[in-house]
């Protein structure tokens, strides 16, 4: 694929695809979905492709693109990939062409919706890809409209309201991002004083050496911003009213993706760039860390509706990723890449399995389901599926990602670490409880009329749910690959530190 | 001297002569050819800005300067007019008879502000700000039969010269002192490093107070609301975007040509009036429920994001006014083509208006979500790429705080520019007819939309022209 630029085409298909639908008239319904359908797959391909191509001994970024675009900001559109951002981008790829399967059944404005979901998924892709800070931020706000009007047009009013649910996600993430950008801001000038020349390349940013106080408060910022996004405690009350709002595809993304930029952007730009700034500011996140694991998952004890407990789940499991990356090794950060890959692929089964219940059975509460596997066999295998991954049982993913994760945190912060894994424990409990509660006990004839997965619903359960059991069994492909981009990751940050910077 | 530079001045007054009498010779009701004539004469002169957009000359011994940031100001006006021109169509049939007159004032305001953004002297100044001001008094009352435009009209004349009086007393302290009105020769009289005289000092203050009234900026910013609400609708665009863009050539001018040794002194307190502009006009805005209003609050504080690349006073901070006037331009006369198109449609410019407008409308809806969100910085739209450039300006200058207020404010504004998005796409419609939108109108809702994207997915060439323009102290 020499000179053909590939990530570009990967995040162009999709703009493509909405600007397409939007063309097309509203009562097409049948070519809106076929067009939303080819263009994810279309996306989705070439991301396998690029992972499959990606040259392993090389390693660092391949499949460079670098075009001038502000010059006097330095600002260049740089795209490439390397061992962290693959597993993104190919999550995103996996949960995008997902999620257009499991909004099959949206009837009302399909035109507006598919083309929203278009352009948010290009905006999720963009992240990932971006090596430009600029071009970074530019699509991590991308995102964010496009949630808040899917939501509030397609998304449902249970316990808050879909427009509260919706302003309130925008509301948070848009203040983290406002800290975020003064902090790049800060880090731009910061860096154009010390290179010269203005750039907003990461990798020349990393190059400067910052003073210390500046790294820690900068990284601050940026823990704010990312974690934020992340849903770090205190900062989390966005993200279970903003999954209960949103309609199936969205909140599929939202948990499965968007979540982890806060993640990626922690170990991508505030770790690399600010090494010291991050050492210094770690430990808070770590007890933070263990805030959302245990806090989260002690109020999903207590909650009825799925979709919340789905939600303060993916808060509780963010909390390992927190913790891996405040223990500041190769481990642990293999570990975060990891989870998120994992938590990604299994929250956005969860969600597509609940909205193909919600669709037909319109409640989502554990008192009044029960004993769906009677009615719906292929459903309960995907809840089932989501939920013992949720868990970590060996043989899914996510087995794979906390067992690095724990390991590589004990050596840093043993009692936290200890505490982490009780959410294990926590986490096995509630979900187990919820479950049992929809899917077995005795036959309930209200819940006959209810249909089991069929034509298009089978897709986010085959492509996921064959997802999260390969990575699972077969882990080393793709945890060779993340310890590639992190090992590498890692080593620039020791030369800079070899080289005096700490 | 090459006089052919300053045809863009002379061409615009002489249109607006033309359109006035072509309107008096087609009484009672104004020829439509008086449109066709304002709109391609204006056209006509802003290819001509951007086809001598590099050659530059001063005039008189400095009092007038053509030079690249007075073309980069011209370009802006003359857009802006040509704009406010194109969507204006079916509102300006409630003028009538005195439509032609309509046209010829909004000319005559554009040379007004053209002589502004020229000016290298403070009477030549005055003159341009007079021009323009006069101009909006009478466009402000233009609907006779409207109480609020009456009272729009009145209050702006007496509130307006109330400001001007202050600013012509502000200038005749720094004359005092600098014994010029040129600015060169009152940079150069005055540039001595002790500390500035209170009279200076005062002159100061009181330009920055008839600035800060011009532009609108919290605490002498009163008078926008009720008259950008009273105020016809396009006429309202007009002077939210291109006279505060004007008072700010003007300030650019002045406060960098005339009087960059006293930066010590003006820049805090631009910096503060900046902080506050923004915070009280983004609050104030959360309250609003009429769209022209919340327009109007938040064009407020749109002023305060320019302060805040004058207070910056470098490089970064003031291409990025320039950068951002332009691309405020768009995004507003955007959304003020949406209101006044609905306006029409519905008779009213309240939340409720909105309601539905998605389906009614889709692409009236777009334009305005987008446009909207320009406004509050959401990127890839360009006024993330211009608020960018005015807070890296301000970190550079070391007001950390101030880009903490301001992007901070910026999310904050998301909520009310949002909740008109809200209204369009889930408000219950109670009327399904489609919006009908004149081929006039239609491009210029294109423009905005292309412009607003263009300009922030792909800022370079903006930039490039914001680089060369920009004034430095």
């Amino acid at each position: 694929m020499n000179g053909f630029p590939v990530l570009s085409a990967i995040l162009a298909i999709p703009v493509l695809g909405a600007v397409l639908i939007m063309l097309l008239p509203a009562g097409q319904r049948a070519a809106i979905r076929v067009v939303a359908a080819v263009s994810t797959l279309a996306s989705l391909l070439l991301s396998l492709g690029v992972t499959l191509a990606y040259d392993r001994a090389a390693g660092g970024m391949q499949f460079v693109e670098s075009v001038p675009w502000v010059p006097d900001l330095g600002v260049h559109y740089a795209l490439g990939v390397d061992g962290i951002s693959l597993p993104m981008l190919l999550l995103t790829a996996l949960i995008g062409f997902s999620a257009v399967y499991a909004s099959w059944r949206v009837e009302e404005r399909v035109k507006e919706f598919f083309s929203l979901l278009l352009l948010l998924l290009t905006g999720v892709m963009g992240t990932f890809v971006a090596t430009d800070l600029f071009i970074f931020f530019l699509f991590y706000e991308v995102v964010v409209i496009p949630i808040y009007l899917l939501i509030i047009m397609f998304g449902s009013s249970k316990r808050v309201t879909k427009e509260y649910a919706g302003m309130k996600l925008t509301i948070y993430l848009l203040v983290g991002s406002a800290f975020l950008l003064v902090g790049i801001i800060a880090l731009f000038v910061q860096g154009k004083a010390a290179l010269g020349h203005p750039s907003m390349d990461i990798a020349s940013l990393a190059g400067v050496t910052y003073p210390v106080t500046f790294q820690a408060l900068v990284f601050a910022l940026m823990a704010f911003g990312f974690g934020t996004l992340l849903s770090m405690f205190p900062f989390h009350a966005w993200s279970p009213d903003g999954y209960a709002g949103a309609p199936t595809a969205v909140s599929m993304i939202h948990a499965g993706v968007l979540k982890k930029i806060g993640g990626y952007g922690l170990i991508r730009i505030g770790l690399y760039v600010l090494p010291a700034g991050a050492a210094l500011v770690a430990p808070v996140i770590a007890v933070l860390a263990i805030a959302n694991v245990v806090y989260a998952a002690m109020i999903c004890l207590a909650q009825k509706d799925l979709k919340y407990i789905v939600g303060y789940s993916s808060v509780s499991h963010m909390g390992y990723v927190l913790i891996a990356i405040a223990s500041l090794n190769l481990v642990s950060l293999n570990g975060a890449v990891m989870m998120m890959f994992a938590h990604g692929v299994m929250a956005a089964l969860f969600f597509a399995m609940i909205g193909s219940l919600y669709q037909q059975s319109h409640t989502r509460s554990l008192p009044d389901l029960g004993g769906l596997a009677h009615q719906m066999p292929r459903l309960a295998t995907g809840f089932m599926l989501a939920g013992l991954a949720s868990l970590g049982l060996p043989g899914t993913a996510n087995f794979i990602g906390e067992f690095t994760i724990f390991v590589g945190a004990f050596r840093v912060y043993q009692v936290l670490t200890v505490l982490a894994v009780s959410g294990i424990v926590l986490t096995a409990v509630y979900i187990l409880r919820c479950l049992g509660a929809v899917l077995f006990g005795p036959r309930q004839p209200q819940w006959d009329h209810l249909m089991d997965l069929r034509g298009p619903e089978m897709v986010p359960l085959l492509v996921l749910g064959g997802a999260v059991l390969l990575v699972g069994i077969l882990p080393s492909p793709l945890m060779d690959l993340i310890n590639l981009g992190v090992g590498q990751l890692l080593a620039q940050v020791d030369t800079l530190r070899m080289g005096g910077v700490l | 001297m090459p006089y052919g530079l300053l045809a863009p001045e002379i061409a615009v007054t002489s249109l607006g002569l033309v359109v006035l009498g072509v309107g008096l010779l087609s009484r009672p009701r104004p020829h439509p050819a008086v449109r066709v004539l304002a709109v391609s004469g204006l056209a006509l002169v802003l290819c001509w800005v951007a086809l001598t957009f590099t050659r530059q000359a001063s005039f008189f011994g400095g009092v007038y300067q053509v030079d690249s940031f007075a073309s980069f100001f011209r370009l802006l006006f003359l857009s802006a007019a040509l704009l406010v021109l194109l969507m204006s169509g079916r509102y300006a049939a409630r003028f009538g008879p005195r439509l032609a007159e309509w046209y010829a004032f909004l000319l005559f305001a554009t040379a007004g502000m053209m002589v502004m953004a020229g000016s290298g002297d403070l009477i030549a100044l005055y003159v341009g700000l007079e021009l323009m001001t006069v101009s909006f008094y009478v466009l402000s009352g233009y609907l006779l039969a409207d109480a609020r435009s009456a009272e729009a009209g009145l209050k702006y004349l007496v509130l307006g010269a109330l400001s001007s009086a202050v600013m012509l007393f502000g200038m005749s302290l720094v004359f005092a002192t600098a014994r010029s009105t040129v600015f060169t020769a009152i940079a150069a009289a005055v540039a001595a490093p002790a500390p500035s005289p209170p009279a200076l000092l005062a002159g100061i203050a009181l330009l920055a107070a008839g600035f800060a009234f011009k532009v609108a900026a919290v605490p002498f910013h009163m008078w926008a609301p009720d008259i950008y609400q009273g105020a016809p609708t396009p006429v309202t665009a007009y002077l939210a975007v291109a006279s505060k863009a004007a008072a700010f050539a003007a300030l650019l001018r002045v406060f960098l040509a005339a009087l960059p040794g006293q930066l010590p002194d003006w820049q805090p307190v631009v910096a503060l009036l900046a902080a506050v502009t923004i915070v009280a006009g983004n609050l104030i805005a959360l309250a609003q429920t009429d769209v022209k209003r919340l327009l109007a609050y938040s064009s407020i504080a749109q002023a305060g994001y320019l302060l805040v690349g004058l207070s910056a006073a470098n490089p970064y901070g003031l291409r990025g006014v320039l950068f951002y006037a332009m691309l405020y331009v768009f995004a507003n006369v955007g959304a003020f083509a949406v209101l006044t198109l609905v306006e029409v449609d519905t008779g009213g410019t309240g939340l409720d208006s909105f309601n539905g407008l998605g389906q009614r409308a889709p692409m009236l809806a777009m334009v305005m979500t987008v446009c909207l969100l320009s406004l509050a910085g959401i990127p890839p739209l360009a006024g993330f790429a211009g608020k960018f450039y005015l807070f890296a300006g301000a970190v550079q200058a070391g007001y950390l705080w101030l880009a903490f207020v301001g992007l901070l404010m910026s999310m904050v504004s998301v909520y009310y520019y949002l909740s008109v998005a809200k209204a369009m796409y889930i408000g219950p419609a109670e009327r399904t007819a489609p919006v009908t939108v004149p081929s006039p109108a239609r491009l210029c809702l294109w423009v905005c939309l292309a412009a607003t994207l263009a300009i922030g997915i792909y800022p370079g060439p903006l930039s490039a022209l914001a680089q060369v323009s920009a004034l430095l102290p």
